[in-house]
């Protein structure tokens, strides 16, 4: 089956052959992969996913790849979580949440991408790959990258913390800290994908590599039983993830696989980063680029590259979008925590904190099923909590110091629902 | 060196990649852009000697052009 057409330019429409390339020659737009769709429809059916692995590699037909997988047999398939505590919490009848947290092997949903990317790296040939990242895509591509027996180059702003580079260091990448401003980092990195031959994930391999967001799409809508929640609240940094899911829901229509898909696709941004959100509220095309400031460090994109692609998502959709503050955000990540026993990171406590908001806005009825996407593990960034967590229990080792203490619990846990009562 | 340069609203109406060209002896080649009364934006190639494309971004920034490579978000979380 022929299912790859080559790429093919976003804004001028030229075609261009299969290779490592994502920027247009001509306008200089950026390239996505084409598929032949026709050749699709009837193949690739629910009973042929059901056949494939519990992976994301179940939807390969839908991906740019055309040998086998070579990384990432365990990536993808996440829980999807019907929610009972936090539906009851916000008041909503049909929640669920889409849990990338725990998403194998790196704990985000950047694990689905950078599959795709270095499977397909290893088709071209390249023997390195490469990234700029300061967290979880570092941490992707390292670890995908000591799977694939492929040399690894990781740029990184000279100031990131410690606790950052470790979770990458441990798979034994080339890293190179930059000095420099972000601005800086960002332009030697793309010189550097232009002079060397490199399968730059983000950069030369970004047609591909973004296509692999569309497997957080495809399982929502095969784990609720083909079938297309009314809405999305989903986080924003580069806007890739929010264009591709809406991309994968309207495949999904398109070759049969759901009968109607109605979903409502919403943005979800920090305050101190929320550009994507900025447009969808003004009701504009036009993006104006922002210096982020916010503990939303994982969606922190001032001038994100798929901005324009991400609100044209939210609005061919009819959804919306909403901005919290620092403050929402952790109030979000402690939340679906005490409610669900799940641990995200900040742009999780974005999700949360937004599709509250849009619950209590109405732009979300109350009767209306929700997807919440989550992308990543709060054990990456537990800095963020450290000053918002109450200190345990602190007793001497004997029963009856315990008891004492006990006693003092429940005595103040009595006060508090008074005073809740009151 | 591909690039796209935002500008703010109050450089709007003046000449900046007439400049550009003019006293860094560089060479452009406009892609693609969106300019309007209160925001613009332009992809374009720029081609010239090292030291003049340095100075000549320098002299952007310093007037408020944001100077990205055209990928944009190449550093990403």
């Amino acid at each position: 089956m022929e299912k790859l057409r080559g790429l093919k330019c976003r804004e001028c429409g030229r075609r261009y052959p299969s290779a490592p390339v994502h920027i247009c020659e001509f306008c200089f737009g950026p390239l996505e992969v084409d598929y032949d769709y026709e050749a699709l429809r009837g193949i690739v059916t629910r009973t042929s996913i059901a056949a494939g692995p519990p992976s994301i590699w179940r939807y390969r037909d839908l991906l740019p790849i055309e040998g086998d997988a070579a990384v990432g047999h365990h990536v993808g398939f996440t829980p999807l979580v019907r929610s009972q505590n936090l539906a009851e919490e916000l008041g909503v009848s049909e929640l669920y949440i889409k849990n990338d947290s725990v998403c194998h092997p790196t704990w985000s949903f950047k694990d689905r991408v950078v599959a795709v990317a270095v499977t397909k790296a290893r088709e071209f040939g390249f023997d390195t790959v490469a990234c700029a990242s300061t967290g979880n895509l570092a941490n992707s591509v390292a670890a995908h990258a000591a799977e694939a027996r492929l040399k690894s180059y990781i740029f990184i702003p000279a100031d990131l913390e410690q606790g950052k580079i470790v979770g990458t260091l441990v798979y034994h990448p080339t890293l190179v800290a930059v000095e420099g401003t972000y601005d800086e980092v960002n332009r030697l990195c793309s010189e550097v994908s232009d002079k060397y031959r490199w399968a730059f994930v983000n950069i030369n391999i970004r047609p591909y590599y973004s296509e692999g967001s569309k497997t957080y799409g495809y399982e929502i809508l095969e784990q609720l039983g083909w079938r297309a929640p009314a809405h999305m609240v989903v986080p924003c940094a580069g806007g890739s993830l929010i264009t591709k899911i809406w991309k994968a829901i309207r495949e999904c229509t398109a070759l049969g696989l759901v009968e109607r898909a109605a979903t409502k696709m919403h943005a979800a941004q920090a305050a101190g980063c929320g550009p994507i959100v900025t447009m969808v509220k003004n009701d504009t095309d036009v993006l104006i680029p922002v210096r982020p400031n916010t503990i939303a460090k994982s969606l922190a994109i001032g001038n994100p590259a798929d901005g324009y692609y991400a609100y044209r998502a939210v609005k061919e959709s009819g959804g919306y979008g909403e901005h919290v503050s620092d403050e929402e955000i952790v109030e979000g990540i402690l939340l679906l925590a005490r409610t669900e026993g799940i641990f995200t990171e900040t742009a999780g406590g974005v999700t949360v904190a937004v599709t509250k908001k849009l619950i209590e806005a109405g732009v979300i009825p109350r009767d209306e099923s929700v997807v919440v996407c989550i992308t990543g593990n709060g054990l990456k960034t537990p800095d963020v909590l450290s000053e918002r967590l109450e200190t345990h229990v602190m007793i001497r080792p004997s029963l009856s110091a315990f008891d004492r203490a006990l006693a003092e619990l429940k005595f103040q846990a009595g006060q508090q629902g008074k005073k809740e009562n009151r | 060196m591909r690039v796209r340069l935002t500008f703010p609203p109050e450089r709007i109406q003046e000449p900046i990649i007439y400049h550009l060209v003019k006293d860094f002896d560089i060479v452009t080649n406009i892609r693609r852009a969106d300019v309007k009364a209160d925001h613009g934006w332009v992809v374009l190639e720029l081609e010239g000697k090292e030291e003049n494309l340095e100075r000549g971004i320098a002299w952007l920034k310093g007037k408020g052009v944001k100077v990205d490579p055209v990928e944009r978000d190449v550093v990403v979380p």
